[in-house]
């Protein structure tokens, strides 16, 4: 699950990273949003939307995206 | 009259909110995983950081076992304080409108702050007057309020930091709100901090001798 800040709500912890690349040295960079990544191995795929609603994600401010990674191996 | 202030592992004001219930009225702890809310009047979910705060502030701990008894008591119109990490929890069960993000400082704050009374018509105001000033420490990271536009009555708006006093970049300056019954109250500042002049201010206790002013 990529889960992001929702467009238009602040994202102070992006912007504070796009102020820190041009002092690197990497111009042209806009747009930047900070969010978090989740995995999980789950028998039943169709559930994980509503682990997010319920759980994983606050809808209110955040979305979240659903990457499937069939049997591939994490390890 | 009897307040509960409810503990789990992680909370860490829950101590000086029961101390500040006691000065108004009976309070005890309750405990996150019980279920029984042992016939108290008026719940109090304290600071603090509940269950770690793991995966978002007050995510986790919506769904403890007393929680959910707290959810059932407040929708049978039971008054349930939250103060900080508990009105992110309450935020985060549904109970009240919105949600809070990292402060736009991304800073922890720590200072003594003005909050202007909007709604003293309240259980949790009714000892104060429209724009009453109180002095109330806020000391959180995750205090900026947020709501999506239409979601929050001007009504709801219980308490607006001072001008010029927004410690975190809340939305409206928003520093307290309630539900649509007014029966759930949350705030990100400290009254439970506030209830003796020896550490600088007593403004915090109206509000639990608001509470306390409920009918048994």
């Amino acid at each position: 699950m990529l889960i992001r800040p929702k467009e238009g709500i602040l994202d102070p912890q992006g912007q504070a990273v796009e102020r820190a690349l041009p002092a690197l040295g990497f111009d042209g960079v806009q747009n930047v949003h900070v969010g978090r990544l989740i995995e999980l191995d789950v028998d039943d795929a169709s559930k994980v939307p509503q682990m997010c609603e319920r759980l994983l994600a606050n809808p209110l401010i955040e979305d979240y995206e659903v990457v499937e990674l069939n049997g591939k191996d994490s390890s | 009259m009897k307040f509960g202030v409810v503990r789990f592992p992680g909370s860490c004001d829950e101590v000086d909110a029961l101390m500040a219930c006691r000065r108004f009225a009976d309070a005890d702890l309750l405990w996150h995983g019980d279920r029984d809310l042992s016939g108290v009047d008026a719940v109090v979910v304290p600071g603090g950081f509940s269950y770690g705060d793991y995966l978002r502030v007050g995510a986790i701990a919506r769904f403890s076992p007393l929680m959910e008894s707290v959810i059932e008591f407040a929708r049978d119109g039971g008054p349930v304080l939250g103060i900080c990490n508990g009105f992110q929890v309450l935020c985060e069960a549904g109970l009240l409108p919105g949600a809070l993000l990292p402060n736009d400082s991304l800073r922890f704050v720590c200072r003594q702050v003005d909050v202007v009374v909007e709604n003293p018509g309240t259980p949790f105001t009714r000892a104060c007057e429209e724009d009453d000033v109180l002095s109330i420490p806020v000391k959180h990271t995750t205090g900026r309020y947020y709501a999506p536009p239409g979601t929050l009555p001007e009504g709801q708006v219980v308490l607006r930091y001072a001008p010029g006093q927004n410690p975190n970049g809340s939305m409206g300056d928003v520093a307290g709100v309630c539900n649509e019954d007014g029966n759930v109250m949350g705030l990100m500042p400290h009254p439970e901090h506030a209830v003796d002049p020896l550490t600088g201010s007593a403004d915090g206790g109206r509000l639990f001798e608001s509470l306390a002013m409920v009918p048994a």
